[in-house]
């Protein structure tokens, strides 16, 4: 598991030194469902343990990324799993794996937006 | 052993992506290495207790001690513990699958499978990263909501598969 760290560590640096900071702020627009919406879908089609996806999300957040992009993120990077959906839909059933991972990518627009909203009220 | 070797490889990838870089434009690869030798120690200590605490769940918790609990007629234990055990879970979902195909065969509601794989993502052996980047407010909502949400999805994964 470490070099996975290690390596996913060396890529977000490399990353967040290519992209500049202008860059978020052309793809995210601040408004709460649009940007859920692409955190949820780079989630979605990402896989890995989800310490991973912490890492990534709280280190893009530093780098300019809205909070509700990265808990959309974070959410569907392990709820929603595009890449092991046919593993799912073998063993569980197809009608169960494509209606639990739709369920799940709206779960996570929902969760992210209510999260971000208590949060500023607390 | 297959999966030891996946990680060592994309390290090794990662690191080549590094030299090449340092010989094109040794600018960004240094900056980009300056900003890991930053994450790397901030990271690194919390990461030592994340894995201590993997460890020691890893040891105790197999996915054969969920079967005995998340049977035929578990009733509202079984939606306790199949919030419980989702959030406890460690290991890779496709030891999981097999495992859940089992007790759905087994007569486990397809609700409790559904709210088990929601609670996956909150996972207690990793709150120490989670609350270093997003604070011990953000984790709390988060598990809160995360077990409300996977409740619903029970219900209605219950009506709809």
């Amino acid at each position: 598991m470490f070099p996975i760290f290690l390596s996913v560590l060396l890529l977000i640096s490399l990353f967040i030194t290519l992209v500049p900071k202008s860059f978020y702020s052309k793809l995210f627009t601040k408004n709460p469902l649009f940007d859920s919406i692409i955190g949820a879908v780079a989630g979605s089609v990402s896989t890995g343990n989800p310490i991973t996806s912490y890492i990534i999300g709280g280190e893009l957040q530093k780098a300019g990324i809205g909070l509700i992009a990265v808990v959309s993120f974070i959410l569907s990077w392990v709820t929603v799993g595009i890449i092991q959906l046919p593993a799912e839909c073998y063993f569980l059933g197809k009608r169960f794996g494509i209606a639990r991972n739709i369920l799940s990518f709206l779960f996570a627009i929902m969760v992210s937006i209510l999260l971000v909203l208590t949060l500023k009220v607390i | 052993m297959k999966k030891k070797r996946g990680g060592i490889i994309f390290l090794l990838v990662t690191l080549i992506t590094y030299i090449i870089l340092l010989f094109f434009n040794r600018g960004i690869a240094l900056d980009a290495l300056g900003y890991f030798s930053h994450i790397f120690v901030r990271v690194f200590y919390v990461l030592l207790i994340v894995f201590l605490f993997m460890f020691f769940i890893n040891l105790f918790l197999k996915p054969k001690t969920v079967l005995k609990y998340l049977g035929k007629g578990s009733g509202m234990r079984g939606w306790i513990i199949a919030i419980i055990s989702g959030i406890i879970s460690m290991g890779s979902i496709y030891l999981w699958y097999p495992l859940l195909k089992e007790l759905r065969e087994k007569g486990m509601k397809k609700g409790l499978i559904a709210t088990f794989l929601y609670n996956r993502a909150v996972k207690v052996p990793l709150l120490p990263i989670m609350i270093y980047y997003f604070g011990w407010l953000f984790a709390l909502f988060l598990t809160i909501y995360m077990v409300i949400f996977s409740v619903f999805m029970g219900i209605i994964m219950d009506r709809i598969s």
